[in-house]
């Protein structure tokens, strides 16, 4: 196992050279002069230079992407254009709000959609497996920010029981930990924050956990169908084993496997969907970070954002590969 | 020996004739879209098509109003008799913006995943075709392009190329081309060990030849399907960049750019946002609806 870790983590070097080498060409993407698009039409020309020089744009292409791997190795993500900031810190600062909104999406949307599916599969064509997978239908379709905005107009405008916007409210005192809130105020025994965070925690994760809901929902619905067919299920069956046994130990583990792969592949939807999610919210992680970015035609920071968050993406379809084989122990790495 | 009863319960003639007959020769599209219009699901999604087309067509003639026509006296009203949907910000139509916009979605649909499809085809066609080193390279090109989440790359591009519908387009049809490839060149590797090809390549047809009119057409099946439902996608991606402001641009009435400027509404006018959203929502199903019946219809082992 160590040895296919191993290797695994040699294969992702040419994967995530590429990455470096894409995110590193975006900024020669830019139409004409990438100074004078991040200053705008008013920057003087000794401004423009001073950029250039920054920057390193004057220098041959090999050189400033020696330069580029040479600082990421180092953890120097360069300075933000705007803020004049490390990039490194204001990632790091606003990564644990990503992560947070994310991991909240995801086990919101494993929960929901792992019980919707393997309910619908145990009673196919019942009226739950309808409005189930109705649901799911509509819901792979839902665009989300629709979904977010459309969720502050009922809850937070019409009835006024979720806030609107951020992670917590500016009252409510928190001594961060983990920076994670909700794990933070878990720590401290801090209960108000909690109702707090999970509050707030809650519209944006529903947004962003629905289309990985609906979708895990179908795959568990047909991956479980798959499995409950099979003769070891009948034997179970047969041996007078309890049927929630059957379904959740026998026949459930059995059938998580494609429901594993899609639940890997659905991390990079999360984490591409953090912006515009995070934009509606008002939710100080990276996903708004990339946004402002964008907007403020801040290159670097887009530049170091995307890589930090394509770099995350790899690693979790690493850890879903290797999770692989505590559900299935039949997979062979040798 | 027993003797063969002379009455049978039930008349036989109907049954016996249907399992005696030798099978009616159709082709798989015919067969494909006689099981395509039995299913429910895909029916609705294809009648959402339709409907689609049908509005985008007529657009001058379904809509009550000009879609830009600015009337500063009527900002936010409510749905009415007069304004069916409401009006925006700038006292628009948002049911005739709605109604021009589908011309926008079926625009942006099409070129995306032609793009996408066109690449995307090319590239997996060569690798599973010529497979070796052609296909480690283009595989590993298409490794790096999935290592991203598809919408943040999008939005990459479009932030260095400039906001406009045109780079959107190009920007979701470039993250769309992995999918394509994968497909594709699983599908030839499949396809180019029948014996079919093997007869081609041994009347000595050139490599060309075999890949663009042998092996390809024989690939089209998982092709349209894929181009089916990515249309859904790359609608439901433009509409998010242009929420971003990073797609259509004012006074275009794209429904992402229309829910984009209905946010600061949100309290007062909610049909600002509610309903392009709404119409985003009814033919994103609309393509998945029809794509997953597409891929059932044309998947033989579901044949009945």
């Amino acid at each position: 196992m160590l040895k296919y870790i191993l290797r695994r983590l040699v294969m992702l070097i040419p994967v995530l050279l590429g990455v470096s080498i894409l995110t590193f060409s975006l900024i020669h993407l830019i139409p004409g002069d990438p100074a004078r698009s991040m200053l705008g039409e008013k920057s003087t020309e000794s401004q423009l230079e001073q950029l250039r020089e920054e920057l390193g744009l004057n220098d041959p292409y090999v050189v400033q992407y020696g330069r580029f791997v040479g600082k990421i190795l180092r953890g120097d993500l360069g300075e933000s254009v705007k803020s004049q900031e490390e990039i490194s810190v204001e990632i790091a600062s606003r990564l644990p709000a990503t992560v947070e909104l994310t991991v909240f999406a995801m086990i919101l949307a494993m929960v929901v959609g792992i019980l919707a599916g393997v309910i619908a599969a145990v009673k196919q064509y019942s009226w739950f497996d309808n409005l189930s997978m109705s649901g799911a239908l509509f819901g792979v379709s839902l665009p989300i920010f629709w979904l977010g905005l459309m969720m502050i107009w009922l809850f937070s405008v019409k009835l006024n029981i979720l806030p609107a916007s951020g992670r917590m409210s500016n009252d409510i005192e928190l001594h961060t930990i983990t920076n994670f809130y909700l794990l933070d105020s878990l720590i401290t025994g801090n209960w108000a924050a909690f109702k707090d965070v999970f509050s707030h925690l809650l519209m944006p994760g529903i947004a962003l956990g629905t289309i990985p809901m609906a979708i895990i929902a179908r795959m568990t619905r047909s991956s479980m169908l798959e499995v409950m067919k099979q003769d070891y299920i009948r034997t179970a069956s047969a041996k007078g084993l309890a049927r929630h046994l059957i379904v959740f130990q026998h026949a459930l583990k059995n059938a998580f496997l494609p429901v594993l792969t899609v639940i890997g592949l659905q991390f990079g939807l999360l984490l591409g969907g953090a912006v515009l999610t995070e934009t509606i919210f008002s939710w100080p992680g990276i996903g708004r970070y990339v946004y402002l970015a964008v907007m403020g035609r801040d290159y670097p920071v887009v530049q170091s954002s995307i890589l930090i968050i394509a770099v995350i993406f790899v690693l979790v379809n690493l850890i879903t590969d290797l999770l692989y084989k505590y559900f299935d122990p039949r997979i062979s790495y040798d | 020996m027993a003797a063969i009863p002379q009455t049978s319960p039930t008349p036989p003639e109907v049954p016996e004739q249907k399992t005696t007959a030798t099978p009616k020769s159709s082709s798989l599209w015919l067969d494909a879209f006689s099981r395509l219009i039995r299913s429910k699901t895909s029916f609705i999604g294809l009648l959402i098509i339709l409907l689609l087309l049908v509005v985008a067509a007529m657009a001058p003639v379904v809509a009550t109003h000009d879609p830009t026509d600015q009337q500063l006296l009527d900002r936010y009203l409510a749905p009415s008799g007069d304004h069916w949907l409401g009006t925006d910000e700038l006292g628009r139509d948002i049911y005739s913006r709605i109604v021009y916009g589908t011309r926008i979605s079926i625009q942006i649909g099409l070129i995306a995943v032609g793009i996408s499809a066109v690449i995307g085809i090319l590239l997996g066609g060569i690798a599973g075709y010529f497979g070796r080193w052609i296909d480690q390279i283009i595989m590993r090109v298409i490794d790096i392009l999935m290592a991203f989440p598809s919408i943040l790359l999008a939005i990459a591009l479009v932030a260095v190329l400039g906001a406009s519908l045109t780079n959107a387009m190009i920007a979701i049809g470039i993250v769309g081309v992995p999918q394509f490839a994968r497909i594709v060149r699983s599908t030839v590797l499949s396809v180019k060990e029948t014996e079919y090809i093997e007869a081609a390549r041994a009347i000595g047809a050139k490599n060309n030849r075999i890949l663009f009119q042998h092996v390809l057409p024989n690939c089209l099946a998982p092709i349209i399907v894929q181009a089916t439902l990515s249309i859904g996608t790359a609608i439901l991606d433009a509409a998010g960049l242009s929420f971003l402001g990073l797609g259509a641009q004012p006074p275009s009435p794209e429904w992402g750019a229309m829910l984009s400027d209905g946010r600061a509404a949100l309290q007062t006018a909610p049909w600002v946002v509610a309903f392009p959203g709404l119409a985003i929502f009814l033919v994103v199903l609309g393509f998945n609806l029809f794509g997953d019946g597409l891929r059932d219809a044309l998947d033989p082992r579901l044949k009945q």
